[in-house]
């Protein structure tokens, strides 16, 4: 019986002094940068230590889904631990920037990217660019078998053959750019025929619908390239029994999606905060970003394409701003609409 | 005859139960009352969270998420999924117990382990691995199969406690005056096993309204699915709370019924040092062996062989490869002192609850519960709002903070066991310690202490496996820079690398072989003994 008690005791002298231990102030140290990043974790890292090693400035990364990070700093608000954000699509950095936690960025980071590609109110900077294109399996459909259009993915000829991925981050700028081309009531109509089409083939995220379209589950579906890319690093590319296409050029569902970063209005190291975030687009940055194996367009006047990808310049996308593409709300209206959320 | 005889034997085994109950209807010292209900409060705070949410978000945005089809589809799906597959994780649960503790069944040492080990791999790489098998698997009856096949063992492992725990002699009894083994465990063992059995359904029931990783991979939408779409798409705090909040509400019913299913819960205590006496299976063993392993590799083989098989064919590295070494560390040092914290509280709260009707000492226990249907990103969330509000930011993203979270998760999985091993605790002992004169601290350390200490064992492993493998509230409140396996795995599958995932799959499945070596040992073993 005492022995038992002795090792009760024990346990919890333990306790309490691990958890005291633990309890020790966050490690805000001055020198140190806190990055959140919602951005493909290889492109972070990579990133993170050339900044490092060029400036000698220590940067921590808490890495999580975009959405998720974007409502830590809402409720963190003033408080927030957080030097930096980077986001992987301009609706989440818009979200944060539209609460007022942003803090301005000076024109000489704003000025190394396309004007179009960055905050309107030049809260956050465009960092680099995915492309929305259509993914399709090879052994199914040839390449002049494919819609043109992605508004004709909803037609009655695709029932039962696409794959979507309505709950993905990815998809949402897709059904921007749809509503302001043909309007609500279009887009509705569209996003219900797509759901038709689809019946049980939700997925949810591009992950899992660039998989099943290769293993052959679906025909085809609509998704940024990057996935295909990867997934074909991954798997060699000769094993690949999918391929990406394009869309018309300018089509509502050829979207361009850019990836942004801001400094947080509470950081207590602006200066350095603000150096790492020119960092990210300087050339150093840029060339990291196409080299990462993250297949994202690094976007900066005169940056190179990530090998193996169609030069960005090729590229002709729908004509949008972020500005247009928001926070997304009217996107996130239709998808409730829908009944896909 | 014989069932005559048996309720006969019921009933007076009843009545005795009854008498000292109403014995001990005493006040419980002041200090274990206060101590429950804080431990409840802490439990609470995340829903109070979800109310504030939802109240500043407004009954028009709530009605606007709340009352669509679409919310119907999501509650008939949460339903039908979460009834049957608690039913059928009773059902092996219960059928594995008691083939491993009443019969002869062979290599019973290996198979208690084998069966177990589920219980650590997480439910999303138990998914992962079937899928990567059955790519077809999908929707309703696809998630069945699978959770059937993870959750199990939360049934398996308390009633294997409990009937190591219950008295053989009149299940022998039973057998003496001709009673059919089948008509036995059904009329004799069954009934006494309603605490444990109630509570592992009760555990497997919450844990699967807060399921996410494995119905995405699976495609099956649920209300959890739905609060991370919100979060995803919406950036939508209320939307997800209100979502959450019935959520809350189906947990709640669930608990009512596990307490309504659980008061039928009688027992007596093993007879002392009388060695476990085991039913011969006769020609029936080599089908119950074939049985025990059919189940082994359903749930064990498969998704731990396709976790071995991407460790043998990892594929290119895609991603900058990390030492394993300090998420390792971390995560058995966040899942010993959650473990810890859980089962001190459920021990607090279950003495408080125990034996009593007053709503002041039952309340904290069924309040408690309630957490563990709440999905993590929700929970760590709320413990965000309220570090940043009521203590200026002070603990929040510190290890202390993740470690309270985990333990306020994880405390209903500490809290089932010690009850039903409370439960099994005779009265009579306490009551002629208190006729002695010994103060209730003392009774607790001499008496109760040792003779729940196999339900405490349970608990604390329950709460280690789980913790070990939590991802979405840890993202949210680890202090930014540390990892665990379940960070790293989630960094590198969420990214296609599922070759450099696969070590840290494996890492938890190994780490996991701690707290089951412990109770296996220890925990169970000593029970028998005492």
């Amino acid at each position: 019986m005492l022995r038992g008690r002795i090792l009760l005791l024990a346990g919890i002298v333990l306790t309490g002094a691990s958890l005291a231990a633990c309890g020790a102030p966050r490690g805000s140290a001055s020198g140190t940068l806190t990055v959140y990043s919602g951005q493909h974790l290889q492109t972070s890292l990579a990133l993170v230590s050339a900044f490092e090693s060029e400036t000698g400035i220590k940067v921590k990364v808490r890495s999580a889904d975009e959405a998720v990070l974007a409502s830590q700093l809402m409720i963190e608000g003033a408080r927030s631990p957080a030097d930096v954000f980077l986001a992987g699509n301009s609706p989440a950095i818009e979200a944060v920037a539209a609460k007022g936690l942003l803090s301005p960025l000076p024109p000489s980071t704003l000025s190394q990217v396309p004007g179009s590609d960055s905050s309107p109110q030049g809260d956050w900077v465009g960092v680099s660019a995915r492309v929305a294109v259509l993914a399709y399996a090879t052994h199914a459909l040839a390449s002049s078998q494919l819609p043109r259009s992605v508004m004709d993915l909803a037609t009655p000829k695709w029932k039962g053959k696409i794959g979507l991925a309505p709950t993905e981050s990815d998809f949402k700028p897709i059904v921007t750019s749809v509503e302001l081309r043909y309007g609500h009531d279009a887009a509705l109509k569209w996003l219900e025929g797509l759901k038709a089409n689809a019946g049980g083939h939700l997925y949810p995220d591009n992950e899992a619908l660039i998989s099943a379209i290769n293993r052959g589950a679906v025909e085809l579906g609509v998704l940024n390239q990057y996935y295909w890319y990867r997934l074909a690093a991954q798997l060699g590319t000769r094993s690949m029994s999918s391929a990406v296409a394009t869309f018309n050029d300018g089509d509502a569902g050829y979207v361009l999606s850019i990836s942004g970063a801001g400094v947080l209005a509470s950081t207590k190291q602006p200066a350095a905060a603000q150096r790492f975030v020119a960092f990210l687009v300087s050339p150093r940055g840029q060339s990291i970003i196409a080299h990462s194996g993250s297949f994202e367009y690094p976007i900066a006047h005169g940056a190179s394409t990530p090998a193996g990808e169609p030069a960005f310049s090729t590229l002709h996308p729908a004509p949008l701003s972020v500005g247009e593409l928001g926070t997304g709300a009217n996107a996130l209206a239709l998808l409730r609409e829908a009944q896909l959320l | 005859m014989s069932d005559t005889l048996l309720d006969t034997a019921h009933s007076s085994t009843l009545n005795a139960h009854g008498l000292s109950s109403n014995a001990t209807q005493r006040g419980r010292p002041w200090g274990l009352v206060v101590a429950a209900w804080a431990v409840a409060l802490t439990a609470l705070a995340p829903i109070g969270f979800l109310l504030l949410e939802s109240w500043r978000a407004g009954w028009a945005a709530i009605t606007a998420v709340l009352f669509r089809h679409l919310t119907v589809s999501l509650l008939v799906n949460t339903i039908e999924m979460t009834v049957l597959v608690t039913a059928i994780a009773a059902v092996l649960g219960v059928g594995a117990a008691w083939l491993l503790e009443r019969t002869d069944l062979p290599f019973r040492r290996f198979f208690f382990v084998a069966l177990l080990i589920p219980a650590a791999i997480p439910d999303f790489i138990e998914t992962f691995g079937w899928v990567g098998v059955w790519p077809a698997l999908r929707g309703l009856w696809g998630a069945v199969f699978v959770l059937s096949l993870a959750v199990y063992p939360f049934v398996m492992l308390p009633v294997v406690a409990g009937l190591r725990r219950i008295d053989q002699g009149r299940e022998e009894v039973a057998r003496s005056l001709g009673s059919s083994t089948l008509r036995t465990f059904v009329r004799v063992t069954l009934p006494e096993l309603a605490v444990p059995i109630a509570g592992g359904c009760l555990v497997v029931a919450l844990q699967l309204l807060a399921e996410y990783g494995s119905f995405q991979i699976l495609g099956f939408r649920t209300f959890t699915t739905e609060i991370f779409a919100a979060f995803q798409v919406g950036f939508d705090a209320a939307a997800a709370a209100a979502l959450s909040l019935v959520l809350v509400l189906l947990s709640a019913v669930l608990v009512r019924c596990e307490a309504a299913a659980g008061q039928g819960g009688r027992s007596l205590m093993t007879s002392e040092g009388l060695a476990p006496r085991r039913l011969a299976l006769g020609r029936l063993r080599p089908f119950a062996t074939l049985l025990a392993l059919a189940l082994v590799g359903l749930a064990l083989v498969v998704p731990v062989g396709e976790i071995i098989r991407l460790l043998a064919h990892p594929g290119p590295a895609l991603l900058p490869s990390a030492s394993i070494w300090s998420p390792l560390g971390h995560t058995v040092l966040y899942a010993a002192l959650a473990g810890v914290l859980a089962v001190s509280g459920a021990t607090v709260v279950a003495l408080c609850s125990h034996r009593t009707r007053g709503w002041l000492t039952r309340l904290p226990s069924a309040a408690s519960l309630v957490p563990l249907a709440v999905p993590g990103v929700v929970v760590a969330l709320a413990f965000t709002f309220m570090a940043e509000h009521y203590f200026q930011g002070r603990l929040y993203q510190t290890s202390t903070l993740l470690v309270v979270a985990y333990a306020v998760m994880f405390l209903p999985l500490a809290l089932v066991g010690i009850r039903a091993s409370l439960s099994q605790v005779p009265v009579s002992l306490n009551e002629v310690a208190a006729s002695l004169g010994v103060r209730p601290l003392a009774q607790f350390f001499s008496i109760t202490l040792p003779l729940i200490a196999p339900g405490i064992g349970v608990g604390f492993a329950l709460v280690f496996l789980t913790t070990l493998t939590e991802l979405t509230a840890t993202l949210v409140l680890i202090p930014t820079g540390v990892q665990t396996l379940a960070t790293q795995f989630w960094s590198y599958q969420s990214n296609l690398a599922y070759g450099q995932a696969a070590p840290y799959a494996a890492a938890m499945i190994v780490v996991a072989a701690l707290p089951l070596a412990l109770v296996s040992g220890l925990g169970l073993r000593r029970g028998r003994r005492s």
